[in-house]
Order: structure tokens, then C-alpha cells, then sequence
């Protein structure tokens, strides 16, 4: 079933445009496509994104460990709530952030002195903004039910704090930092809004030049060349990504540890995640200033404007009307993913008897993140020219922009979900079995209670994703129901006094009602059960 | 207790969420009108007030579809790829730097519609059997914040010789060739100002300062010194109707104008689309936007003048914003040819 949805809504379109650039003119030229590798701009471009994204990466995950640890292994007032603001970056509108950087930034912003506009390091802290919000949901769930025991009696055997975190935790946690890196870095590597309004057009990654060869010269062939280049290349990440998560027993024993109070050897630990929040909430306290200001003062006109169609009738409908929308869809999104992630993840989890099984489980596992490492340009172009005839004449399904979503957030649905999973022995599974229980039952006894939270964390992260995704939604949405992404970038690009103001306004209700969403996520994370 | 308790908020949400979601929900909500549905494709500028569009439903008895996404560029590479198996039966947005790539590939069919007074000379050049029809025109123009100028006694630029000069060094910011219409339609006003010299006149304007962005809401909206985010650079790339919005409420003048010595002329063209599923609803919708009610209405909702002469312009139009008389043009034949050797050209210049 999830291999099927994925063949008809990623692999057809995907290899529908593909064929289009190898066939251009009704004949076979595989040499025409690879003659465009060897062009000296393809290289700059693809060196740049692999740079670009590795540093990214590697700074994403730096700042998160840390975040990650506090924030979930820690107790203290306003845990949650800063859980929660935490994905907010996640959601926003790319065009919008990167206003709000530039604003940040530019030559007349408070920070411009630093003269970062259009530099490479004003392109990775973008990218770090957006990204850092995953490390910290997919380690810290990993990290919430790791047995501490074996640290403490490391600890108790005289391992320093340190000691014990390179050789206990660390370890024990490598599955799930490594999930989280492969899927950053796929994010990192696929971006777009930000490396094209941060860098200033001096910089194009492989995801900006498809953009441009496909929406802008047709030239299709070059951009099925970077498409397959792309896809090898996210096919060997995964790879090497399957065998560095791979541990010799991937079953841990799973406690609940209770958060305990921050000690003194914590605030290193939470200096860094005081400073992490501050690098979160400038960009934020940008935006937040710039809805609140009105012809030559402060006020909430903006965002009492959110009822209306914008000046100069720049929406069709008004924002609170997508933010329904929005919502809507989010919730198909996110049911959609969290039972195609479940099976995947159940199908990927199970030990296999063969070793052929075990190739074919974890190439299904690389198989679901493929969408992360593919142009959301080829796959809507493709969606258009392949989804056209009966039995698949989806293009004007109203159902299309939910499944598109559930895509996205497929991946990180399995990511969080597949290192709990894995996590669970499987002579409980058998314990239960001969103790007379039946599959469902196993199930419901030995699986579910130790995916109960990472499932609810999925959610969340399904959810937040789905409501801020633009790039495919912004190619299927209908026009007369928009979402809140598409609506803001509608009005911040078109003209009029108060259209700008607006969009800014509408950001900072997207942003809160994702907050707010989390919150309530997280206030049904349930100890009783969780705790077997 | 707690499991009680959290059994029952789960069961609220779950309820809660069963409600929200949409499916089931029946994807059209009205009676069907008899003349069956007629789809529009469009890019995301496209604007019409509502009451306009019940207006052409209730008078042609179609149901009209909008899909919009993308910019000119990509709704024409859209069309383009479903050549003979449209997405709509009628399109409108393809402008004329695009307009060469859509007849070439035969994505529109011949449609006459009779014109009003003043839209033929709009017609784009070459297209004998009259598959596009010109529906509004607008100017790429560079504008100026008189008030900066004002204040720091200098005599605002008026040519594109004078953005290259050293007195208006680091002011200029405009958005890119490669990413936005807008920037291309710059990049053509210098291929027609210039010829073959062209790229002379880039490095010296990229030497002089020039800052690029992505697209002209970064351009005008955070660098610009009279967009929103208040920026320092007071010469910005934008269009011939941008003075009319930067007038202060109870003001007399805007604080802007348009360099008209600067200008390339865009015109957008609609069209009904080969083997569109209802040609007769497509054609219908051709002549409701040649209509007066939507020329008139064209300022207002999208930013641009109509072809039409005669129709009654806003007050702010008629008072601040002036068309140029001679824009510079490309033929659009040229452009389809030599697009993507200039932008290349373009990109490798600006990127060093």
C-alpha cells in the first residue's frame, strides 16, 4: 500500500519528467544529458550544495545536541513552551524568513555592520534556522527514553560527565542522530527560497538551477541531468547513512526517565540552548516588529486587516479563511503520513530471517526519503504531465495538496518513529506471542507503548510541516482555496500600503497557531502509559 | 486517573479531527451551471474582483475554474509541456518575452476576438492567424524616491547611462534576470538600448554598485528606501504604475516617480488553448476580459494599464502614473532565439 501511493505520486511524475529531458525530441540521448555534467557551471553549483548543506548540517546538529538535551531530559518552568516555539521556524513561509533575515541582515539592519547580506554564511544560518527544530524533536525523543542506568553506573565507576557521553550516550544515540542528519541535510541540500534571497543570486545550488532550467529556459534536458545526479546522490547518502545508524543490537532498554532539575554541570548545556533561542528569536522578533507597524507608528491594523481581501483586492479570499484551509489540510496531511509512516516503519523494523530480506527492508527504509532528495519543481511538472488520464486524473483532486504534504512529511514520520521501533527487543515480541497473545495484541502491548510518544511527537512534526509547506503546494492549491503559506506570498508580492504589513501579520498567526498546536500535542504525551 | 483523563482528550481530538479534515467534503459546492465549467489557467498575479467573475458566471452561464501558480515563466513552461492535453481550456498571463515559445510549440488556437478600439496595437508581431490576444500592458521602469533626492540636493538619474555613473554608485537594487520576469524584462531594455554591447554596460553597472536580489519584492519591499522595510537604497527597478502607490494619505504628490526614459513594455496576451475541452465557454472568457467593466478594473487588481483606450483610469492612476511614450521592445522572436545565451551571459557577469 505505502509503495504503491509512493509509485503513483513520486515515481511516475518524477520519472515522467525524467524521460522528457532523455528523449527531448521523441528520440534516446543519454549523451546530451551527460554532456551537461560536464559543464564548469555544474560543478560550481553542485560543489556549492553539497558545501553548503555538509556545513549546515554539521552546525544544525551542534546546536541541537545540547537543545536537545535540555529540553528534553531536563525539568524546568516553560519546558514546553519552548518546546514548542522551537518548530516554529519550521513552518514559516521561506519567502517571509528570508525577509526577515535580510531585514536582519541588510546594510541598514541592526546587524549590518557585520556585512553578512549575500554572503554563504548569511545562506547557512538560514538553513540552520529552519533545521535545527528537527535534531532537537528527533534526538530528544530518542533521548527521552534512553535508559540512563548504564551512565550512571558508568559514572558511578568514575567516568567523568564527558566520559559518559562519548562513551555511553553518545553511542546509544548515534541511530537517532544520524536520522536526524540525513534528513537535515536533505532539507539543506533541496532548499531554495533561502540560498536564492540570502545569497543574493551570486550563489545557485543544484535545486535553484533546476528552478531556473525548468520554469524559466525549458531546457529539459539539462535539468534531468542535475535530477538524476541529485537522486544518485541522495540514494549513496542513504546509504552510508543505513550503515553508519546500523548498531551490531539495535535494542535498548527502554525506561521512562523522569526529567530531573538542571545541576551545575548542565549550564554549559543550557547556555548553549539560551543562546540557540536567541539565534531562533531574531529573526522572529523582526517579523513580529514589522506586523505591528503601521503608517509612522505601532498598532494591530495589520493584523485586523487579516479579514479582508488586502488592499487593492490582492486575495481572492481572506486569510482567516486559508487559515481554515490550512488546518484542514494539515489534518489529511497528517493522518495520511502518520499510517504510511506506521506501516513503513513496522515493515522496516521487523527482524528479518535473510539476508536478502534484510537488503530489501532497509532499501524500502531509503526508498520513503527519496522525496526529501528530489526538485519539488520536477516532481510538479511531472504531477502535470503524468497524472493526466484515467484511473490517475488526480490534478484536480482537492485531495491532492493533503497527499503532496504527506510526502514531505513521510520522512520524518519514519525517521522519528523507525530508531524507537528498532529499539524494542524482539524476544518481548516473542515472549508475548507464546504467551498466547496474538499479532494485534503483540502490538498493542509490546510496540505501542513505547511508540505512543515518538507517534504523538510524529504528529506534531507532521503537522507543523504540512502547514508551512509551500514548493508542491504552492503548484497544486487551488486558487479559491489557498493556503496560509500561498496567501502570504501573494500579498507580500504585490504592491499596496498595506499588503506587506499584512504578510507579516499573517506569519506571525501562522506561526502562532503552530505553537499552539504543539503545545496541545505535547499536553497529550501520557506518562502512565508511556511508562509501562 | 491520568490515563482516564488523557483516554478522554484523545478521544476530543480524535473527533475533533475527524471534523476538520476534508474529506467527504463534496469538492463542488453549488449547482452546476448548464454551460458546463470553463477552466482558466493562470500565474499568481492574477487578480480580478470577485463580483466581476459572478458577473461573467451568471452572464455566460459557465462555471469558471481558476488555476493559478507560478509566474509567467512557469505557467508558459506549463503550457508548453501539456501541449494538446491542457490543464484548462483558456489561459491568460503569457507575456511577450514568453509569447514566441508558446506559438512555436502550438499550445494556443487561432481565436479572432473582435477587439476594442486601440487593444491591435498590442498585437504581438508575427502571429498572423491571431491565437493571442492582448488583454493589459505594463512598464518595467526604474523608479526613484524623490524625497531622498530632495533631501540630499541631488538631481535624481534619468537615463540608463546616468545608473552606471559614479554620482549614483551603491543606490541602485533591482532584481535578478534569472529569477524574476521583472529582471529579464530589464535585461532586454539594455539588449534594446545597447545591441551587442550590452554586457559593457552590465559590468559597469555591477562595478557602480548595482545590488541584484531574487525577486522585486526583495528588491523593493527591503532595500528600496520607500518600501516597507524602509532600506537605503533609494533607485529601485519596478513598473510605471509604482508611483501610484506611494502616495501618503491626504498627499498631493507622490514620493516617487518612474524614469520613462528606462522603460520595456510587457504586454500580456490571453488565449484559448488547443484542444481545450470547451472552446466556446475558453472564447467566451477571451472576450469578457477585452470587456470594459474588466479593462477598467485591470489598474486596480493587477497593476497594469488596459488595452483598451478610452476606459476611465483611478484618480491615483490618472494623477501619478505616467505610461512611457517610446519603451524600448525586443522582438519577441529574437527573444525565444537568444534567451538562453543572454541569460547565461547575464548570470556569468553578475556572478563573478
Amino acid at each position: 500500500m505505502p509503495v504503491a501511493v509512493l509509485g503513483v505520486f513520486f515515481v511516475l511524475p518524477v520519472s515522467g519528467m525524467l524521460a522528457r529531458g532523455f528523449w527531448p525530441h521523441g528520440t534516446f540521448d543519454p549523451g546530451g544529458v551527460l554532456g551537461v555534467l560536464a559543464r564548469p557551471r555544474v560543478h560550481r553549483v553542485v560543489w556549492f550544495t553539497v558545501w553548503s548543506a555538509s556545513v549546515a548540517t554539521s552546525v544544525s546538529v551542534l546546536l541541537g545536541l545540547p537543545a536537545a538535551h535540555a529540553l528534553h531530559r531536563l525539568r524546568f518552568p516553560g519546558r514546553t513552551v519552548v518546546r514548542a516555539a522551537l518548530l516554529v521556524p519550521f513552518v514559516l513561509p521561506t519567502v517571509v524568513v528570508g525577509v526577515a533575515f535580510r531585514e536582519l541582515l541588510g546594510e541598514s539592519g541592526p546587524l549590518g555592520f557585520l556585512g553578512l547580506d549575500g554572503s554563504p554564511v548569511a545562506i547557512v544560518a538560514g538553513l540552520v534556522f529552519f533545521n535545527v527544530a528537527v535534531v532537537i524533536r528527533v534526538v530528544g525523543t530518542a533521548w527521552e527514553s534512553l535508559d540512563p542506568r548504564p551512565g550512571e553506573a558508568a559514572a558511578a565507576l568514575g567516568a567523568s560527565p564527558a566520559q559518559v557521553l562519548r562513551t555511553v550516550t553518545l553511542p546509544a544515540l548515534r541511530p537517532a542522530i544520524v536520522s536526524a542528519a540525513t534528513v537535515v541535510f536533505l532539507f539543506c541540500a533541496t532548499a531554495f527560497g533561502i540560498v536564492l534571497t540570502l545569497g543574493g543570486l551570486r550563489y545557485s545550488s543544484v535545486e535553484t538551477e533546476i528552478y531556473l532550467l525548468t520554469t524559466n529556459l525549458l531546457d529539459l534536458q539539462a535539468a534531468a541531468a542535475l535530477s538524476v545526479l541529485q537522486l544518485v546522490a541522495v540514494t549513496v547518502l542513504l546509504a552510508v547513512a543505513g550503515r553508519a545508524r546500523a548498531v551490531p543490537d539495535p535494542s535498548v532498554a527502554r525506561t521512562v526517565a523522569r526529567p530531573r532539575r538542571p545541576g551545575r554541570g548542565d549550564w554549559p548545556g543550557l547556555g548553549a540552548t539560551v543562546a540557540l533561542l536567541a539565534f531562533v528569536a531574531a529573526p522572529l522578533g523582526t517579523l513580529v516588529a514589522g506586523s505591528l507597524q503601521i503608517d509612522g507608528g505601532w498598532g494591530l491594523d495589520n493584523y485586523r486587516a487579516l479579514t479582508t481581501n488586502g488592499t487593492h483586492q490582492a486575495l481572492l479570499v481572506p486569510v482567516t479563511d486559508a487559515l481554515v484551509t490550512s488546518l484542514r489540510t494539515a489534518v489529511d496531511a497528517t493522518w495520511m503520513s502518520l499510517s504510511l509512516g506506521m506501516v513503513v516503519a513496522v515493515l522496516v523494523t521487523r527482524r528479518s530471517r535473510t539476508p536478502a530480506e534484510r537488503r530489501l527492508r532497509t532499501g524500502l527504509d531509503g526508498f520513503f526519503m527519496l522525496p526529501l532528495g528530489v526538485s519539488a519543481v520536477t516532481l510538479g511538472f511531472g504531477f502535470l504531465i503524468t497524472l493526466n488520464h484515467p484511473p490517475v486524473d488526480f490534478r484536480d483532486s482537492p485531495l491532492l495538496v493533503p497527499i503532496a504534504q504527506a510526502l514531505v512529511a513521510l520522512p520524518l514520520v519514519v525517521r522519528t518513529i523507525v530508531p524507537v521501533l528498532a529499539g524494542v527487543d524482539d524476544r518481548q515480541r516473542q515472549a508475548a506471542a507464546s504467551l498466547g497473545a496474538g499479532p494485534l495484541r503483540t502490538m498493542l502491548t509490546v510496540d505501542l507503548p513505547v511508540v505512543w510518544k515518538p507517534l504523538l511527537a510524529a504528529s506534531g512534526f507532521a503537522f507543523a510541516a504540512s502547514l508551512g509547506e509551500f514548493g508542491a503546494t504552492s503548484f497544486l492549491a487551488r486558487d479559491d482555496h489557498p493556503t496560509v503559506p500561498v496567501v502570504i506570498f501573494r500579498l507580500i508580492g504585490h504592491p499596496g500600503p498595506m499588503n506587506y504589513g499584512m504578510a507579516l501579520a499573517a506569519s506571525v498567526v501562522l506561526a502562532a497557531t503552530t505553537a499552539l498546536v504543539m503545545l496541545v500535542v505535547e499536553r497529550l504525551r501520557v506518562p502512565s502509559v508511556g511508562a509501562f | 486517573m491520568t490515563s482516564v483523563r488523557a483516554l478522554l482528550a484523545l478521544t476530543a481530538t480524535l473527533a475533533l479531527t475527524a471534523a476538520c479534515s476534508a474529506v467527504g467534503e463534496s469538492s463542488s459546492d453549488e449547482s452546476a451551471k448548464a454551460g458546463g465549467e470553463v477552466v482558466l489557467v493562470t500565474h499568481d498575479s492574477f487578480s480580478l474582483p470577485k463580483p466581476l467573475l459572478k458577473q461573467f458566471e451568471t452572464e455566460s452561464g459557465y462555471d469558471l475554474v481558476v488555476r493559478a501558480s507560478g509566474d509567467g515563466g512557469t505557467l508558459t513552461n506549463k503550457l508548453v509541456l501539456t501541449q494538446g492535453d491542457p490543464i484548462g481550456d483558456v489561459a491568460f498571463g503569457v507575456d511577450n518575452t514568453f509569447a514566441s515559445r508558446a506559438l512555436d510549440e502550438d499550445v494556443f488556437a487561432p481565436y479572432d476576438a473582435a477587439l476594442p478600439a486601440g487593444a491591435a496595437d498590442y498585437a504581438l508581431p508575427g502571429d498572423t492567424d491571431h491565437r493571442l490576444t492582448p488583454i493589459d500592458v505594463g512598464n518595467v521602469c526604474v523608479n526613484v524616491d524623490d524625497t531622498w533626492f530632495a533631501s540630499h540636493h541631488l538631481a535624481p538619474p534619468r537615463t540608463l547611462d546616468d545608473l552606471a555613473d559614479p554620482t549614483y554608485r551603491d543606490l541602485f537594487v533591482l532584481p535578478g534576470a534569472a529569477t524574476s520576469s521583472t529582471g529579464m524584462a530589464f535585461l532586454l531594455a539594455t539588449v534594446a538600448a545597447y545591441g551587442d554591447a550590452w554586457p559593457d554596460y552590465w559590468t559597469k553597472l555591477m562595478a557602480n554598485g548595482a545590488e541584484l536580489t531574487a525577486g522585486w519584492t526583495d528588491a523593493y519591499e527591503v532595500d528600496f528606501t520607500q518600501g516597507g522595510g524602509k532600506g537605503d537604497r533609494p533607485i529601485v527597478l519596478s513598473y510605471d504604475s509604482s508611483p501610484a502607490f506611494t502616495v501618503s494619505k491626504g498627499a498631493h504628490e507622490s514620493t516617487t516617480s518612474a524614469l520613462l526614459d528606462t522603460c520595456f513594455q510587457q504586454v500580456e496576451y490571453a488565449g484559448v488553448l488547443e484542444g481545450a475541452a470547451n472552446t466556446k465557454g475558453a472564447e467566451a472568457f477571451v472576450d469578457f476580459l477585452l470587456s470594459d467593466d474588466v479593462q477598467a478594473a485591470l489598474p486596480e487588481s493587477m497593476y497594469v494599464f488596459p488595452v483598451a483606450d478610452g476606459v476611465d483610469l483611478p484618480s491615483d492612476w490618472a494623477s501619478y502614473a505616467k505610461q512611457p511614450t517610446e519603451p524600448y521592445a525586443v522582438d519577441p522572436a529574437d527573444v525565444a532565439a537568444h534567451r538562453d545565451e543572454w541569460l547565461r551571459e547575464w548570470s556569468d557577469l553578475t556572478s563573478r
